[in-house]
């Protein structure tokens, strides 16, 4: 019944005419305001911290973001119009930044959800130790992404980082690089860091949703002839769809935030060749007090996120709601 | 799966190919593994070790860098206010997600799907958008350098998505069961305390092991917020250690080596909710 949740939407209000049913007159009446003040009073709280806490903030950037403002005072006073939308869109460094989330995005999608998919398929094959190996490959998914930043400094340090000893002592000194400082390899490292940490994810989704088809089909196509490759091909990556559209949909979502990893990393250096939106936003917003502008840039994020994630709602999971795939899964 | 291929392609191929496919699956544990491991041991190495021999085991072992942690009062201070940040967080967004999830599964009122609809938005809206907005607001709220400027956000972002899983799990449970309470003279509140909440358990600990991992890896947030270094969590903690030690690499691995026990320590006991909860809105169409 655990329906994914971002395709959740209205489901069918089937538990509606129960509750409006008919009872005697007077007592219906009080149940019914009963039930009133019971949903408001359950509601209320989190509805205020939702309101207060999530929405109220992005209404706030909206407006904040049509002033110059150094953030002292009370309200901005210098209204400016959509010059702070002008100015980001000249800017080389946001539309760097641009350009650096899209290339995140396909590495993850060309590299690393392939990766993850494979792994995933591997270690639900019988084979000795893959409780273990599941265990192991999501447990950078538990530490955070200051701890994993921090240690991969130590380890893709120039002088003497564990990378370049190894690459030396395997004799392939010639491949020694000094990653995260070199605006031609920082992007790949940071890429390198992001699978180390994210792969075991999309591998446990993967997983999951391997072992929610039913085994039966794979039986039937192998007494139809099908080898393991098509059992794959026409048998378990359809089904997959549900999940690896997930799946993709996270990954990008991500790429899109993407703050912490990349700020502890090398903060966006050298020469902002790993800068992403978010940490554009950080330097303006908090490091150099342009309120406004970082707040523009906000607005950009939070708009580039719901047109992406309602268009991929509306035109890519859209077939999970519908089709003979997930009817399936649905009734198991 | 494999058996079938056992049958076609002979004894000897089978053994190939999960000769093969074990190879695959070690270089990429090893590409996991040796990073934690460097870390580990680097830890009781010093500076000079790391460099002159970095892949034996130190000689001599050097367990100043973790116990000089271990005793310092900082690292304790870090974790208590991780704890409290993480403890206070998971009571405010399961206890209000609970209740809500309730009333969303179990009324019907004219707005509920617009209402549900709005916080399943909040899903795709993490702190990243609403960080500086967010800071401006609690900076006029008079939140800033408090732990409840962190955990009231925390605890908001953290709505939508522990609010659809106990939605749809207080679906699953027969709405005869409310029937029979309510014969009996249970009211609305008392069923849910009473008989909903119990029943849940397992939903309520899943949504609550996820609540504590967010709240435990956030960095950006407090980031922000908290400046006075006593109320710094563990992950500003690692951060601010990471700058004052820069050149002192052995140290700053022991330090985020004990940094990351809690979190492994608590994935090997809650792995099973963990996953759970991840795993719960991608699979089952």
């Amino acid at each position: 019944m655990t329906r994914p949740a971002l395709t959740d939407r209205p489901a069918a209000a089937a538990d509606l005419p129960r509750r409006a049913g008919p009872g005697s007159a007077p007592s219906a009446r009080r149940r019914r305001f009963r039930g009133l003040a019971t949903i408001t009073l359950f509601l209320l709280p989190a509805l205020v911290l939702f309101g207060l806490l999530v929405l109220a903030p992005i209404v706030l950037a909206a407006y904040t973001s049509l002033y110059k403002w150094n953030g002292l005072g009370g309200l901005p006073q210098n209204w400016i119009g959509l010059d702070n939308f002008t100015r980001m869109f000249a800017d080389d460094v946001f539309l760097g930044d641009l350009r650096r989330g899209a290339v995140l995005i396909i590495l993850s999608l060309v590299i690393q959800l392939p990766l993850a998919l494979a792994i995933a398929m591997l270690l639900n094959q019988k084979m000795r130790g893959r409780a273990f190996y599941r265990l192991l490959f999501f447990a950078p998914y538990v530490l955070s992404e200051v701890i994993t930043g921090v240690l991969f400094n130590m380890i893709l340090s120039p002088e003497s980082g564990l990378a370049n000893q190894i690459l030396g002592a395997i004799g392939l000194s010639s491949l020694e690089s000094s990653w995260l400082a070199e605006p031609d390899t920082v992007m790949m490292s940071l890429f390198l860091v992001m699978v180390w940490k994210y792969f075991g994810f999309h591998m446990i989704l993967y997983l999951a949703g391997r072992q929610s088809i039913p085994k039966e089909l794979g039986e039937a196509a192998s007494i139809d002839g099908a080898g393991p490759w098509k059992q794959f091909r026409y048998v378990t990556l359809p089904l997959l769809g549900p999940t690896i559209r997930i799946s993709v949909f996270l990954s990008i979502i991500g790429a899109i935030q993407l703050f912490d990893l990349v700020w502890v990393l090398t903060a966006g250096g050298p020469i902002h060749s790993s800068e992403t939106m978010a940490v554009t936003m950080f330097q303006f917003g908090f490091k150099r007090s342009q309120i406004g502008y970082g707040s523009a840039i906000s607005v950009v994020m939070f708009l580039i996120s719901l047109v992406f994630a309602l268009g991929y709602q509306r035109f890519v999971m859209r077939r999970d709601t519908q089709g003979a795939i997930t009817t399936m899964g649905d009734q198991r | 799966m494999t058996a079938h291929v056992r049958e076609r392609t002979g004894p000897r191929l089978g053994m190939l190919r999960s000769i093969s496919l074990h190879t695959v699956v070690i270089i990429l544990g090893a590409f996991v593994v040796v990073p934690l491991l460097f870390a580990v041991i680097g830890g009781f190495k010093d500076t000079g070790q790391l460099s002159t021999n970095p892949f034996g085991l130190p000689s001599p072992w050097v367990p100043e860098n973790y116990t000089d942690v271990l005793f310092s009062g900082s690292f304790w201070r870090q974790l208590v206010n991780s704890i409290f940040v993480a403890v206070a967080t998971t009571l405010i967004v399961v206890g209000l997600s609970a209740m809500a999830a309730y009333v969303f599964a179990r009324f019907a009122f004219r707005g509920r799907e617009f209402l549900y609809t709005l916080f399943a938005m909040g899903l795709m809206f993490p702190f990243a958008v609403a960080i500086l907005p967010l800071f401006v607001l609690l900076r006029t709220l008079g939140l800033l350098d408090n732990p409840f400027g962190v955990i009231l956000p925390q605890a908001a972002f953290g709505l939508p998505m522990t609010i659809i899983i106990l939605r749809a799990f207080f679906r699953t449970i027969p709405r005869e069961v409310e029937e029979a309470a309510t014969i009996d003279g249970c009211t609305s509140f008392g069923f849910f305390w009473r008989i909903l909440l119990p029943m849940a358990r397992p939903a309520l600990a899943t949504v609550s092991v996820l609540a504590v991992v967010a709240s435990w890896n956030n960095f950006f947030l407090p980031l922000v917020i908290f400046n006075d270094p006593n109320w710094w969590t563990i992950p500003l903690g690692v951060q601010q250690f990471t700058g004052q030690y820069s050149a002192d690499t052995a140290r700053i691995l022991a330090y985020i080596v004990l940094a990351m026990v809690p979190a492994l320590a608590f994935y090997a006991v809650a792995e099973r909710q963990l996953i759970g909860g991840l795993t719960a809105g991608a699979t089952k169409g």
